[in-house]
């Protein structure tokens, strides 16, 4: 009991109270208030999540979840964006302790899983369309291509984010500023892998059980 | 005596000076995560093809699993965790997490309630749902 004491009151004196350590650094804001917006996003994920569940069934005669979803398609598409996930995690690593070159690779890689994951999908939405499933045929493919479509969406505008953000380090350095918005785009970047982890339980592995 | 720390940005690994990571135990973080998503993935694709398993707890089986995932993705990846420098950061995960809950649930629960509801023939009920 003493001993705990002891070593509460030396952390006690080592850090001042949160009233004396004044207001929080910029790092900290910028990065809550993108939390926030991200949540707010997900927010708006989990409506079209909901009106995708509601609608899965109403395919007007159309055709189903399980003569439209290849399996082993989604499963790359999960791959790539899992795997980029984690070099975007490298790319956070390699920025921490500014090491360019490591951060330039992993920051290319990332790109070209996020690109090959989009080509994967736009190909399979072109497929879709060329059989005749497209937006238009049904409700649950109206809910289909807005829910997946929105998330793709937002890969491509990561991909546009990300290859700014990899000037701004070839030409600005890595500054705090520029260091900031890499935090954001790696929290954007993660949470697009969480929205994709509901996507592919939700409408591929879901949409192919019945 | 003062139980409030400082702040951490949300995606930061912890910012207290005693926790300090070096790169390898970063390294060993997202790598740790990115070994349990890959094995949570691939459970989910095997729940999902598997007639080992009783078909009516396969859906059940996958949320739970997805659950899991994503748990995995707040820990390992945007190092969100109940450290006390973290507090805001899982306060307003919590409030995200409610909305989204809300929103789903009560939705799936209103949509089939008016689907019970519907006091039609059984042929024109399957026509309603079709449409």
């Amino acid at each position: 009991m003493n001993i705990a004491v002891a070593v509460d009151e030396g952390r006690h004196e080592a850090r001042p109270s949160a009233s004396e350590a004044g207001p929080a650094t910029k790092r900290i804001v910028v990065g809550y208030g993108f939390w926030v917006f991200l949540l707010s996003d997900i927010v708006m994920f989990s409506a079209f999540f909901a009106a995708y569940a509601v609608l899965a069934h109403a395919t007007a005669g159309g055709p189903s979840g399980v003569q439209l979803f290849s399996q082993p398609s989604v499963a790359i598409e999960t791959g790539c964006l899992l795997a980029s996930s984690y070099t975007c995690g490298l790319m956070s690593l390699a920025i921490g302790s500014r090491r360019f070159g490591v951060t330039y690779l992993a920051a290319l890689v990332t790109f070209l899983l996020g690109a090959a994951f989009l080509a994967l999908e736009v190909r399979e939405f072109m497929g879709m369309i060329a059989v005749g499933a497209g937006p238009q045929r049904s409700a649950f493919l109206s809910a289909f291509f807005t829910l997946v479509g929105c998330h793709g969406l937002h890969v491509a505008a990561g991909l546009v984010w990300l290859a700014v953000m990899m000037a701004q380090v070839a030409i600005k350095g890595i500054n705090a500023t520029v260091e900031r918005r890499l935090l954001c785009f790696s929290l954007f970047w993660h949470a697009l892998d969480i929205v994709w982890v509901w996507l592919f339980t939700v409408v591929y592995l879901m949409g192919v059980l019945s | 005596m003062t139980d409030m720390q400082y702040d951490r940005a949300p995606g930061d690994a912890s910012a207290l000076p005693d926790v300090e990571q070096g790169t390898s135990s970063g390294l060993l973080v997202y790598t740790i995560g990115l070994a349990l998503a890959v094995v949570l993935t691939a459970m989910s694709f095997w729940v999902a093809n598997t007639s080992l398993l009783w078909i009516g707890g396969v859906s059940l089986g996958l949320t739970v699993l997805a659950i899991a995932q994503m748990g995995i993705h707040l820990v390992f990846f945007l190092h969100v965790t109940t450290g006390p420098d973290n507090t805001n950061n899982v306060m307003a995960l919590a409030f995200g997490v409610l909305i989204v809950v809300l929103v789903v649930v009560g939705s799936l629960l209103i949509m089939a309630d008016l689907n019970d509801n519907m006091m039609l023939p059984a042929e024109l009920m399957n026509l309603h749902m079709q449409r």
